[in-house]
């Protein structure tokens, strides 16, 4: 609220000398329920380098995924600009894919046929390589004839990342991508997500209320306040991967951001 | 059924044959109790039955009936999937509509027949516009509902892939609403069933529908009554386990997931 607790502009950017890919300009997001105005997001100043990952944090409700719809161009915002590579987001476009949680991937097609979805332009020999390419990204091979239903949560969460690998999205947008898995898979899949990042660098904007989540993929974590939502604070995480998460600086970065958002350090 | 899944085939089959022979009991023995001389026993109708298959008769009432409910349940789909889609994927144009089809859609289809008469004569051509007048309006409003019912999240994804309007109806809407279109199209076949039944008692001079009232006026053969009534229910049976068999079909399988 005050300017204090305002991003300074040191922390605004990319902690990385690199081209800036994504820059919302004063955003704010105004929702209107039965008559009344919602005011979900508030002056959201963000910068985000080409290759960045950066993870929006921050208590349920407070906008985050709604700011990432919007920047995915699901949602006009209501005040401010989002541009990508200086241009104004106007719609969804290929060019940058947005990742749902598992639901996102469609029920009616096979695996092949769930990561083939975006290529109907290539030839079929084209899109068989791709294809396979990347249902090896995922470790998905021998799957290629399943359907979802006959997969679990997490192998059905490998083929929506590589559906939206596959048309080579310069971003992706990941909301809570591993939210419905069970703790275990979800430590797997952080590591193959960073694996595939490292691999194919595109920017990704991950949404998720996990700090340690948020702590073990970012180079900068943004934490968001409670509604209406604003940066709170911009975290840049400067421990190279695989990173040790019991290293004191993990747990040192970790313990502020919990401060941060105002939970003590013991339940 | 869910009860009896992972019981094994014999049991499977015992417990209805179990209850359809106990009714052919019961049904035997009311008939000797009730000391009836107009109401037939089973082993009548079955040798009525019998008789009609013999003179080929029955051959040609069912395969009327059946080529009568193909027709129009045919043009009702080749009408109605497409209207709904258009409806449900417009939600404007469905507001200016569906009054009309709300208004329409409760009259029972028997209550056409003296219209239906009117525009096609007694004839083949009624009878199939009742079937179609009958399978049309639950088709439609179960592909509007449907469509409507397709989860936002694959509609954002397949616009995020760059899909066009047409594109985005024919990969991921339809598909999606499928599973339950086809349990609309279902209740469609079985009301077409029903209402080729009465279209035949009054505008044409076969099919099991006129078999019934053609039996009951010419020499009140109640056993040829019943028997064609029974065929008409078993044949009803048949085509409903028929079309049950789509809802296997790989890509419209995950609707149906309690079933498998």
């Amino acid at each position: 609220m005050s300017a204090s607790t305002r991003p300074t502009s040191a922390t605004q950017g990319p902690t990385r000398n690199v081209r800036i890919k994504l820059r919302t300009e004063n955003v704010s997001m105004i929702f209107q329920r039965e008559g009344k105005a919602l005011p979900v997001l508030e002056d959201i100043d963000l910068e985000v380098g080409d290759g960045e990952f950066v993870c929006l944090l921050g208590p349920s409700g407070c906008g985050k995924s709604t700011l990432l719809s919007a920047m995915a161009g699901f949602l006009t915002p209501t005040g401010g600009k989002i541009r990508i590579d200086g241009e104004i987001v106007r719609g969804p476009d290929p060019r940058r894919i947005f990742v749902f949680q598992e639901r996102g991937v469609f029920p009616w097609l096979t695996v092949e046929g769930n990561i083939g979805f975006g290529l109907s332009k290539l030839s079929r020999s084209e899109r068989a390589k791709r294809v396979s390419y990347y249902l090896q990204m995922v470790g998905l091979e021998g799957f290629e004839k399943s359907y979802p239903h006959e997969l679990s949560g997490g192998m059905k969460q490998r083929v929506e990342v590589a559906r939206a690998l596959a048309v080579n999205p310069d971003v992706m947008f990941l909301d809570e991508p591993f939210g419905a898995l069970d703790s275990i898979t979800r430590l797997i899949m952080r590591g193959e997500l960073l694996r595939i990042w490292q691999a194919e660098r595109k920017t990704i904007l991950f949404v998720t209320h996990d700090i340690d989540e948020a702590v073990q993929l970012a180079d900068r974590v943004v934490v968001m306040s409670a509604r209406p939502g604003r940066i709170q604070q911009i975290v840049p995480i400067d421990i190279s991967h695989p990173r040790d998460i019991s290293s004191p600086r993990y747990l040192e970065l970790r313990d502020g951001i919990l401060g941060q958002i105002g939970l003590a350090h013991r339940l | 059924m869910n009860s009896l899944s992972g019981t094994n085939k014999l049991e499977r089959w015992l417990w209805p044959i179990l209850a359809t022979s106990l009714f052919l009991l019961l049904w035997r023995y009311s008939v000797t109790w009730s000391g009836t001389k107009v109401f037939p026993s089973p082993g009548e109708v079955e040798r009525g039955l019998a008789q009609l298959v013999q003179s080929g008769v029955l051959y040609h009432d069912i395969v009327d009936s059946l080529r009568r409910v193909a027709i129009g349940y045919l043009g009702a789909l080749c009408l109605g999937i497409p209207l709904g889609l258009l409806f449900g994927w417009y939600p404007s144009l469905n507001r200016i509509v569906n009054p009309v089809v709300q208004i329409l859609r409760p009259i029972s289809p028997i209550a056409w027949i003296p219209v239906a008469i009117l525009f096609f004569g007694v004839g083949d051509d009624a009878a199939i516009f009742l079937v179609f007048l009958g399978a049309f309006f639950p088709i439609v409003v179960s592909c509007v509902d449907s469509v409507a019912n397709v989860p936002l999240i694959y509609r954002r994804a397949g616009i995020n892939f760059g899909l066009t309007p047409p594109h985005l109806l024919a990969r991921v809407v339809f598909p999606a609403a499928l599973p339950q279109i086809l349990v609309g199209l279902r209740i469609a076949l079985g009301i077409g069933w029903l209402v080729v039944v009465a279209g035949e008692m009054i505008a044409v001079d076969s099919g099991l529908g006129f078999l019934i009232i053609d039996s009951r006026n010419s020499g009140k053969r109640y056993d040829l009554v019943v028997g064609a009534m029974l065929l008409i229910g078993v044949i009803g049976l048949i085509l409903d386990l028929l079309f049950r068999r789509l809802e296997t079909v790989k890509p419209v399988r995950w609707g149906f997931r309690n079933e498998s």
